[in-house]
């Protein structure tokens, strides 16, 4: 037996070393289906790698920013000037903007639809990757301390970059979008079609398991969705680069709109709001106000005197309170309904105006008190309920 | 290729910190390059560590335990479970140290020719495990991997000559 183990004593070891890491494989695959890691060695070799890798950035970072601010002034006067004018250019752009931002967001209010803004970010440098070419993986300088938190979406200036994926105390981990286990809800911005964008194993970014039918073309512009409540709504994902008909579907390759090879500098999405609707709070508000808003110099059109007999009881009053014009009625008060006892149910358009100086019998006009109220809608526009006009 | 007798090979030993901060260095580089040079990531500095180390010491069981251990720590920077680069290192380490007890390994072209046959090696164990067991989607390209494989090996006999310094006659 000694002899035995003498012999084979090379091979007992890496047969020995083997098997226990074949367990250990196992159980993290096991264990990671349920939602556990083992974390100890990682957190070793993190807390021994990255503190090298942060202090090579900032040396990098550091030394960059002494030339640029010390020894590479070169027409920085100049400089300065030409900043100034462009800066007042976009301060003129800016009103504007905002202008039709308040517009939009009247518009949306109306429509009931909920947004996502992005509240709070916070910068960080890239300091390391993987190493691996099957694990796309970027590490930041910012962790737990920094309010760094799992799940958390990751943007550069240029478009999305991925997700945190694991949190220590002063690193964290990102999963870019290319990686073949991500996936990001997306929309193409024109023909606004959904899908999930997946990472390949290449690198390449895809939405697949599109209709063969669909009308895609190279160049539409890639969102998110914000159907997978990880990323706000609206950020560019990137550009469809070509589409591949398979038999049953079509696949869309994206490029994407972050250089994900040269990382530097990224944002952290660290809160994000949601901003709701504010009709269910606010009062009623009737489709022709909010018209009369957008268009104040349309006269309001003068009362005409209605000669018109509704029903034997009707009275000449009441029938004229029952005369609306959409614009006009904009800033009178809900009039108290008018009703004929003998009026058959028959509703009549709230716009409509009517001038007769013959006592010509006509069907009665029921009316309520209802105003038109633009009721809330969450995905799609729905007109208002017509109920009778009140004037 | 030259076989020596048990009496011409030398054995290597390494110092305390060269044995720690040598394969600390290959796995920062491997993890910070790529930022800057994207291309390098087809590069495996660990694995050249690892076959270095191995066929410098000469001694299986010290090879194994060099490769599983560097290799556990660069499965530690990614996001797989950890084990696939260690089980494949573990076996590069043993064969390298192996082999380094039989062969000559000193000479450039014995170094070019390991060097290539372990990194396919290595590359086919990675692919079967993290098939097999980590169920991830690779595709195998064998341009690909022998292209890569001929780099590393290049950049492996470069590695070597600046390494040799750090050995010591045990």
């Amino acid at each position: 037996m000694d002899n035995l183990m003498g012999r084979y004593r090379n091979v007992t070891f890496l047969a020995a070393a083997i098997f226990i890491q074949i367990l250990g494989l196992a159980m993290q695959v096991k264990r990671a289906t349920e939602n556990q890691s083992s974390r100890l060695i990682r957190v070793w070799a993190v807390t021994a790698v990255t503190p090298l890798e942060k202090g090579i950035v900032r040396l990098q970072t550091g030394s960059s920013e002494l030339w640029h601010n010390y020894f590479y002034l070169r027409g920085v006067r100049q400089e300065n000037r030409d900043l100034r004018q462009q800066i007042e250019q976009l301060q003129l752009e800016q009103v504007r903007l905002k202008q039709d931002a308040d517009q939009a967001r009247r518009l949306q209010a109306l429509l009931g639809f909920k947004e996502q803004y992005i509240a709070k970010t916070t910068a960080a440098q890239v300091i390391g990757s993987s190493g691996s070419e099957q694990s796309r993986i970027v590490y930041l300088d910012k962790g737990s301390r920094d309010g760094i938190d799992q799940g958390m979406p990751v943007i550069s200036a240029d478009g999305v970059v991925g997700k945190v994926l694991t949190v220590f105390k002063t690193t964290s981990t990102v999963l870019l979008i290319n990686d073949q286990q991500s996936g990001v809800g997306a929309i193409l911005e024109q023909s606004r079609l959904q899908g999930v964008l997946k990472g390949k194993v290449t690198g390449e970014l895809v939405i697949d398991k599109i209709m063969p039918d669909e009308q895609v073309k190279a160049g539409d512009r890639v969102l998110t969705s914000g159907g997978d409540q990880i990323f706000p709504k609206g950020l560019p994902l990137g550009t469809v680069a070509k589409t591949t008909k398979g038999n049953e579907f079509q696949l869309l390759t994206i490029k994407p709109a972050a250089v994900l090879s040269h990382l530097e500098e990224v944002l952290v999405i660290m809160k994000k709001e949601e901003h709701g609707s504010d009709t269910s709070a606010a009062a009623p508000v009737r489709a022709a106000d909010i018209l009369s808003q957008r268009l104040p110099s349309v006269p309001d059109k003068p009362a005409e005197p209605v000669a018109t007999s509704v029903g034997a009881a009707a009275k000449p009053a009441s029938t004229e309170r029952a005369i609306s014009t959409t614009t006009g009625a904009a800033a009178s008060p809900t009039k108290p309904p008018v009703t004929s006892p003998q009026a058959a149910p028959l509703t009549k358009p709230a716009n409509s105006a009517v001038t007769s100086a013959t006592p010509v019998p006509k069907p009665a006009i029921k009316t309520t008190s209802t105003p038109l109220v633009a009721k809330p809608v969450s995905d799609k526009i729905t007109p208002p309920s017509t109920g009778d006009s009140p004037q | 290729m030259t076989y020596t007798s048990r009496e011409q090979i030398e054995v290597y030993r390494f110092s305390l910190p060269v044995a720690i901060f040598v394969p600390l260095l290959a796995i920062f580089f491997q993890a910070f390059i790529p930022l800057r040079f994207p291309f390098f990531s087809i590069f495996d500095l660990p694995l050249l560590v690892v076959i270095f180390f191995a066929m410098a010491r000469r001694s299986p069981v010290t090879g194994l335990f060099t490769g599983a251990f560097i290799g556990l720590l660069q499965d530690s920077l990614t996001h797989h479970p950890m084990g696939v680069y260690g089980i494949a290192k573990t076996f590069v380490g043993y064969g390298a140290s192996s082999l380094g007890v039989k062969l000559d390994v000193e000479s450039v072209p014995t170094r070019l020719l390991v060097t290539t046959g372990f990194y396919v090696i290595h590359e086919v164990l990675y692919f079967l495990i993290a098939r097999g067991m980590v169920r991830l989607d690779l595709h195998w390209s064998w341009p690909h991997e022998l292209a890569a494989a001929v780099a590393n090996a290049i950049l492996g006999v470069l590695l070597f000559a600046l390494m040799d310094r750090l050995k010591q006659r045990a």
